[in-house]
Parts: structure tokens; sequence; C-alpha cells
């Protein structure tokens, strides 16, 4: 199966160790990710005043590339990417003299966009194309005695018309990671914010949130956190040196995304997941669980 | 003393506009202050979520548009999706923003972040705290 794929700003810079580890994952499964040619920024968050289409313009122009290459669909592995691009889809499908006029400003373009493409996220290809059970023949190496806590945060399951999955108890990373062999543990904070962008301007109150999201996850008895949003990552990750510098007795841990558990757990080589680009190293706690040597 | 509120006469220029982005009706509004509960960032602003309802409904926009609430909401959606009223409250935070964006306000230069912090910040961090906090 081949499918048109988004990448987004970060995937191409910080967040390489999701990009490469999701595309080498996928092609294990017999997904191919065709990157879009030309695609541009998204805008990262979706606008929402009502009055202001041009914050639409972004996301939209990248469906219209999704269509150039005659696609039905476009993958993404960024969660903000996922839900702008989502809910920009819905907002002109829903308001066809929206999309007219987001269609006017982009004049120069050879083709109009006309509300068709289906935007989906690598984890419902996981779940809705490609199942479990599939997955599960894929695991070379289980994840045993790993204890994985997922972490979905706001916007795979916010808001509602846009969410992946049940936005108040979302369950579809746990079965993931059942399958992949390790030991799932509820997060009770799974769905909590993590302070988003406010990272660049409220450091204090993101270094906070990372706080008491990696207390809580040590406290219920969790190994390593895994998640789909490169903001996150960095909130829960790289603030993490924020957090130490400022209460001593702070115990650190890893961060992972859920692709990277799944390139473990296929056995693929260790360099897709280019781990040297964590703040909190993982391989010390996947050593210990014996997954890897 | 009876205090009477009419939103005919309570509705200044602001409620109105706050309205008109948002989408939202800020009478919908009951007061059982689950966006509040549910904020990850409450206890850092100077104004409630709830109580920015409430002085939206009683047409006192000046006290919110000075209070740091709508700058320090991360748009995570949380009290969206719980308000039992189906308010859009993420969207009134937004069209608060955009009041004070569009006078040509900024929260945040980019000169005034630090060094340090510029060159380990990711783009997707870059992107959308510009998008939200600068016009």
């Amino acid at each position: 199966m081949r499918i048109p794929y988004y990448p987004g700003c970060t995937l191409k810079n910080t967040a390489k160790n999701f990009e490469v580890s999701s595309i080498e994952t996928a092609r294990v499964l017999g997904v191919e990710f065709e990157e879009l040619p030309r695609w541009n920024c998204c805008g990262s968050v979706y606008g929402m005043a009502r009055d202001n289409i041009m914050h639409q313009v972004g996301p939209v122009r990248n469906l219209l590339r999704v269509r150039e290459m005659g696609g039905q669909e476009v993958v993404t592995l960024c969660s903000m990417c996922y839900n702008t691009l989502k809910r920009a889809n819905n907002f002109v499908r829903k308001n066809r003299d929206k999309l007219e006029v987001v269609n006017a400003i982009m004049y120069l373009e050879n083709t109009t966009y006309d509300g068709s493409i289906k935007v989906l996220h690598y984890l419902e290809i996981l779940r809705d194309r490609i199942g479990f059970d599939e997955i599960e023949k894929h695991v070379k190496k289980p994840l045993k005695g790993l204890r994985v806590g997922a972490y979905y945060g706001c916007l795979l399951v916010r808001p509602l018309d846009a969410a992946l999955d049940d936005p108040e108890e979302p369950g579809v990373m746990e079965k993931l990671f059942e399958v992949l062999g390790a030991e799932v543990v509820d997060f009770p904070l799974k769905t909590e914010c993590c302070g988003s962008y406010q990272t660049v301007s409220e450091k204090d109150i993101v270094t906070e949130r990372t706080r008491k999201i990696i207390d809580t996850a040590h406290d219920v008895g969790i190994d390593v956190i895994a998640l789909s949003c490169p903001l996150c990552h960095f909130n829960l990750d790289r603030r993490q040196k924020n957090v130490l510098e400022k209460y001593i007795d702070f115990k650190t841990m890893p961060v992972l995304y859920f692709s990277q558990l799944m390139a473990l757990a296929f056995d693929l080589p260790l360099d897709v997941n280019l781990f040297e680009k964590h703040y909190v190293n993982p391989v010390p706690v996947i050593k210990a669980r014996g997954i890897i040597e | 003393m009876e205090l009477r509120l009419n939103p005919l006469e309570v509705k200044g220029y602001y409620v109105n506009l706050v309205e008109s982005i948002s989408g939202q009706n800020v009478f919908d509004c009951y007061h059982c202050g689950k966006c509040t509960a549910g904020c990850p960032v409450a206890d850092s602003m100077d104004i409630k979520p709830q109580q920015v309802l409430r002085y939206l409904q009683l047409g006192k926009v000046e006290r919110i548009l000075n209070a740091n609430t709508m700058w320090i909401c991360a748009a995570c959606i949380t009290c969206t999706v719980r308000c039992p009223k189906g308010i859009d409250i993420a969207a009134i935070m937004e069209a608060l923003r955009m009041i004070k964006l569009r006078e040509n306000y900024d929260r945040i230069h980019p000169n005034r972040i630090p060094q340090d912090d510029l060159e380990e910040l990711p783009p997707i961090a870059l992107v959308s705290a510009f998008r939200k906090l600068t016009p």
C-alpha cells in the first residue's frame, strides 16, 4: 500500500527520529509513505477565528497537493499537523462558501480543492488498515517487562470532530503496545496538556507541567512514556533539564515516540531510532529490560 | 436594591466582537466551573476561564483584556470538550487574543527570546507561539 505522506516542519528537524522510525516500521508492515511534493507549513495550530480565512489556506494548500498526486487520503505523523489539517478540512467541508474563498486566494494553482481528501494519522493506519493482529506477526523482540505509559496529549483526541479516539479515555496506543509485548501501565495524565507552545514564552509553566507529568508517571511505575507529538516530546523530554535545574531530587524518565517502540519490537537496526536526539537517553532502561544488548 | 441585566444593554462592542469571532453565545454559560477545573494552566491565570465567561456576560471586557488569561491559555481544548453547554471556550480565548492582536499588540518578541532557547526550540514551538501570540 502506498499512501501520500505529509511530514511537517519538525519531522525534518528535531523529530527526525520520529520520521525515520515511522517510515521504516511502516515499510515492515507493507506501507510505503510517499512524501508530498512542495508541501508547506500547515501553520501548526488551527486558526479558530471564524472571520479569518487566511489561516486555512496553508493547510488546505497541502490537501491540494494530495489531490495533484491523485491521492484520496494523506497520512501525518505529528499530532499538530494531523489536527490542523483535519480541522481545516472539516471547516472547508462544512462551509463551502469559505472553500470558494480559499480557492480564490490560491488562484495561481492549477487545480482547486473540493474537500474530498481524508486526513489520517499513522495510528489510524495501524489500527484500521493494518490491524493489531497483523502487527503482532511482525514482532521479533517483544518488549517484555518494559513498563510503557501512553501519552496522547491534546491534539490527537481533541476536539471531538478531529479526535482519532475517545477524548477522555483513548486506548489505541495501549493496544499497540500490548501487541508489541510491552507491559502497558494506565497513565492517568495521558490526555493532560504539556503546556504546548507556551514553552517559548512561559518556560516556568511548562517546566512545572513536565515535572507533574513525569512525577506522576514514576508514581504509577512507568519506565518510559510513549507519544506522537514533537512538541510534547520537546516539553516532556528536553524540559526535564529545566526541571532538574529547579528540583535536585527530580528523577528523569525517557520519552519515546510510539514508532520507536515499534522499531525496537520489530528488531530494526537501532540507528533508525536516532536515540542521540533525546535529552534523557532511553538506552539504559531498554538494556536493563533485556530488549537490546 | 434590585439589579436587572438585559443582554442587549450589557452587550457592547467587544462582547459582540467576541461572539462574532468565536461563533459562540457567551450567555449559554451557567457557571458550573468545569472549564476552570480541567484547565491545566488555570493556576497561572489572573482570571479563570469560567470568570472570563462571567465578565463577558456582564460586558466587562476591559477587565479580561488586561488580564493574562488568554495569553496563558495553551489552546489544549480541554475546556471545550468538557463544557456541558457545548460552548467552545477555546474559541472564545482565541477571539480575545484576536482582539488584542488586531490592534497590533505583540505578546512575544523574537529578540527577547534567549539565544540558548532559540537554538534548542523546535520549529513547531516557534511557529505555533508566533501564530498565537503575535499579529
